[in-house]
């Protein structure tokens, strides 16, 4: 038996140990917004805040989060979250949208660590993060307007 | 959500104008969806016609018969409707429709399906007509109502007024009325220069559940007592099952059953990851005695033994073989071999199906033939067509994937559902090594080029041959996989351009911008190269042969303009220029290259001029453009899919079929020709141009043409 914290409240999970908290998440929690891409943390859909760092979910076992507050895009919230959120409704910067919680929680946890960031900032941070439209023009924009706006 | 839900929200509509076929059904969930409407439309929400539903809150919700996955068409079809239902952009909504292949038709196929960037060119006229019809119809109902003559009422912004009298109303108080009137038979269309929101850029329809985590997708949608289905593949194309033990598979914690179907083995579990782990156990051996076991060497050195061979016809104008006897002339000969290319949209394939009471099913999949799907499942689950209803969900992109004849993927998944008693609803899902590794390619081809320059410096000659697989099927000429260069847009007096088809065991498919993908970079690489050895500058060397192509030219200026053509360049870098039409839109690309630091080309800076007629909503086109151009790019610089020694698929996931990411995607500026033609699409045409762009600015940079794709390999060989 796992217990964690999801989106702020207290979960347990006693199923089989090595399931990744990407399908703990989806197949149990059924929240969606978090999504599967690649599995081997290539690729950056499936990320989430794990005692507030971004972590790749599908490569997180359940059994090794003991006592670890989870955040999704669903529960994500503060200030970065909404100027991020904000911005990159203002550049319409989705696409297909499949990548795009994945995207907003890497540049949530930029932001958080990094209010000003310069674009090499952005490239160490979102480099993990694959968008097949290649909305990362957009991305780059929308991380500096929520930058501006924080700073507002 | 549970199937009582599902079943709850089935209902079937009725037209009050009598245009309406067909069925709205969706799951619950999709109330929290991007546009907070139930997909097919709220069934209480009145029907204006096919594409047109208002609610009593003013709602005015478009029914897209296209697929959203990010191209725009949500967006871009309520434009349509909403311009000239004069309707405001704040009340718009839009879901997908149901699957009809005659209602929902698109007018270029005669079918249902999205694809060839067709969704705003072949619905132009038809959703503008769709909303002058709804307006209409609410005027005659306001002027009933209000008993004043029609033609004293207008319409802005969503607001009916009659000036005389001081009354007015939203569209939603007679949306009910509306509806039950006969329909104008021809209804008036405006003038395009009265357009208010056709050429804005209005903020797009799906935005907001997308960057919330509340878009739905396929992968998403979770019923209790879902059961999760994934199937072994083999690593060969063409290879079948021998036999297979399960014993471990069985063992798994989760795992239901275990089935073998047509295209391997199918394991059934509670989760996601016990199906996962169940398929990872289990012992399969693989019949290979018709499998494809020649590696990508070998089939390239096949191909290019058909090139001396006479091929299939696509263009003869003047005399090719005599303008190369001709006397004092150059030659430039290349060979040029494009790999297999996966699309590797971000959401793998995924279909989910659920049995209703009545034995019907129901099949939530991103279709982007849904009918076709309708008709390939309903076989294989021996159902009456009208028994199967495919709800189309947004799809996380797609790049051509979804698109495909017989509906192959469908067929997998609907065998294992079959395979199952049907009591429980079931999701098939590939993962990323399933995508990567599954086929429905863009095939290999191989180019080879000749061409002559005479004295006076004019190419006189231009013969291509171009070898590889037909993705249309056909045994004969196969027209996309010369497009783009038996029309070649420069005027030379001898073209000669033919093709072979190779059958293979590996499926081919469309893959953004078809056979522009690889015609595009052979003819843009090769004029630009015969320039060179000319000495013409690259766009005015391309400019004086496009006399007869006054949009390829319009772009390529604009283009060149944006980008300063001609001005000093950093000092390190060097530019390139590409112009190709596709589909009917014009796209001028220039491009700024270095040396990266791994020896392979590093972008900085694309400068795209894009003509695709009227512009319906300049943000989506930039945005596709932006999108093209990174796709394009990620191609040429790093993929491929291949074989090797033996015939097993090399890649298998993001690390080795890279996508382009953000630390490598260039600052992309997009500048729209302004035109009054009839719109064309924008989902593919951003994409053919960047890759010989960057090729003709790596071989100005370094003197290396690029020969062989992706450039990443030339560099690191």
């Amino acid at each position: 038996m796992v217990t964690f914290t999801l989106n702020g409240q207290e979960r347990t999970f006693d199923g089989d140990p090595d399931t990744p908290l990407l399908w703990v998440i989806r197949d149990f929690e059924k929240l969606t917004g978090t999504k599967y891409g690649c599995g081997v943390a290539q690729c950056g859909a499936c990320t989430v805040h794990l005692d507030g760092m971004p972590r790749r979910s599908c490569v997180t076992t359940i059994a090794t989060i003991e006592g670890s507050e989870v955040v999704t895009i669903e529960g994500v919230s503060g200030t970065e979250a909404d100027a991020v959120k904000t911005a990159w409704t203002g550049l319409d910067v989705p696409q297909c949208g499949y990548c795009q919680s994945g995207q907003i929680m890497s540049a949530v946890a930029l932001l958080q660590m990094v209010p000003k960031p310069t674009d090499a900032d952005i490239d160490g941070a979102m480099a993990g993060n694959i968008c097949r439209c290649a909305t990362y023009h957009r991305i780059r924009a929308a991380i500096h307007n929520a930058a501006s706006a924080m700073e507002g | 959500m549970t199937i009582q839900d599902i079943n709850t929200t089935r209902r079937g509509f009725i037209a009050g104008s009598g245009l309406v076929i067909g069925v709205a059904i969706a799951p619950k969930m999709l109330s929290a969806a991007p546009t907070g409407v139930h997909a097919g439309g709220d069934p209480a929400l009145a029907p204006m016609n096919a594409f047109v539903k208002i609610g009593t809150d003013d709602t005015v919700t478009v029914l897209s018969k296209h697929i959203e996955f990010g191209q725009g068409p949500f967006t871009g079809l309520a434009t349509l409707v909403a311009e000239e239902l004069d309707a405001d952009w704040s009340q718009m909504r839009a879901v997908h429709s149901p699957t009809d292949n005659k209602v929902y038709a698109n007018l270029m196929f005669g079918l249902q399906g999205t694809g060839g960037s067709s969704s705003i060119a072949n619905a132009y006229e038809q959703m503008r007509k769709a909303g002058a019809t709804a307006r209409a119809m609410l005027v005659v109902a306001a002027a009933n109502e209000w008993k004043v003559p029609a033609s004293q009422i207008t319409v802005q912004k969503g607001r009916i007024k009659h000036a005389a009298s001081g009354k007015e109303s939203g569209f939603g108080a007679f949306a009910e009325k509306a509806a039950r009137l006969t329909p104008p038979a021809e209804p008036k269309l405006k003038d395009p220069k009265d357009f208010v929101l056709i050429g804005t850029d209005l903020p797009k329809l799906d935005t907001h559940g997308k960057t919330n985590g509340t878009a739905i997708f396929t992968l998403d949608i979770t019923p209790n007592n879902l059961l999760i289905a994934v199937v072994a593949h083999p690593e060969h194309f063409g290879a079948t099952v021998k036999s297979f033990n399960d014993a471990e598979a069985r063992k798994v914690q989760g795992v239901v059953d275990v089935k073998q179907v047509p295209s391997g083995i199918a394991v059934y579990a509670d989760n996601t990851f016990a199906a996962l782990k169940g398929r990872d156990a289990l012992s399969i051996e693989w019949d290979l005695s018709k499998a494809e076991t020649r590696s990508s060497e070998e089939l390239s050195a096949d191909y290019r033994k058909l090139f001396g061979e006479k091929g299939l016809e696509a263009t003869n104008n003047g005399n090719v073989d005599n303008a190369f006897k001709a006397p004092g002339l150059q030659t430039v000969e290349a060979e040029i071999v494009f790999p297999f290319l996966a699309h590797a949209p971000m959401e793998p394939l995924d279909a989910v199906f659920i049995k209703a009471d009545d034995g019907s099913v129901d099949i939530y999949n991103g279709a982007q033939f849904p009918g076709m799907d309708q008709e390939v499942a309903a076989k294989i689950l021996g159902l009456d067509q009208s028994k199967v209803r495919v709800n189309t969900q947004l799809a996380g992109g797609s790049f051509g994937r979804k698109a495909q004849f017989g509906s192959p993927y469908i067929q997998e998944a609907a065998a294992v559902y079959a395979a199952t008693d049907r009591s429980r609803p079931l999701k098939h899902m590939w993962t990323r090594e399933d995508d990567i590794r599954g086929g429905y390619y863009r095939p290999m081809y191989a180019h080879r080029m000749r061409g002559a320059i005479n004295a006076q410096g004019q190419i006189t000659a231009w013969e291509q041959v171009i070898v590889g697989q037909s993705i249309m099927g056909k045994a004969d000429l196969d027209p996309t996989s010369v497009e783009g260069a038996s029309n070649l847009p420069y005027t030379i007096p001898n073209l000669k351009v033919s093709a072979h088809n190779v059958q293979l065991a590996i499926p081919p498919l469309w893959w953004r911008s078809v056979g522009h993908t690889h015609t595009g970079f052979a003819v843009e690489t090769f004029v630009d190269e015969l320039f060179q050895k000319i000495g013409k500058d690259p766009v005015e060397g391309r400019l004086a042969l496009l006399g007869e192509k006054p949009r390829h030219a319009g772009v390529l200026k604009k283009a060149a303009e944006m980008a300063n053509w001609g001005s000093p360049v950093p000092e390190g870098r060097a530019r390139g220029v590409a112009v190709v039409e596709s589909f009917g839109t014009f796209v001028g690309q220039v491009v700024e290259v270095s040396v990266g630091p791994e020896g392979a080309p590093r972008v900085h800076k694309v400068w795209v001029a894009v003509d695709c007629g009227v512009a319906v909503n300049p943000n989506v086109i930039k945005a596709q453009m932006e999108g093209g151009v990174g796709y394009g790019l990620g191609a040429v610089l790093f993929d491929a899919v291949t074989l090797a020694k033996g015939g097993k698929i090399v890649q298998s996931n993001f690390h080795d079929y890279r996508s382009i990411r953000i630390n490598e995607m260039p600052d992309v500026a997009v500048e729209i020709i302004k035109s009054s033609e009839k719109p064309s699409g924008v989902g593919e045409p951003g994409v053919p141009p960047v890759g010989p762009a960057v090729a003709n600015a790596w071989r100005h940079l370094t003197g290396a043409p690029v020969r062989q794709l992706p450039i990443v390999n030339i560099v690191s060989a």
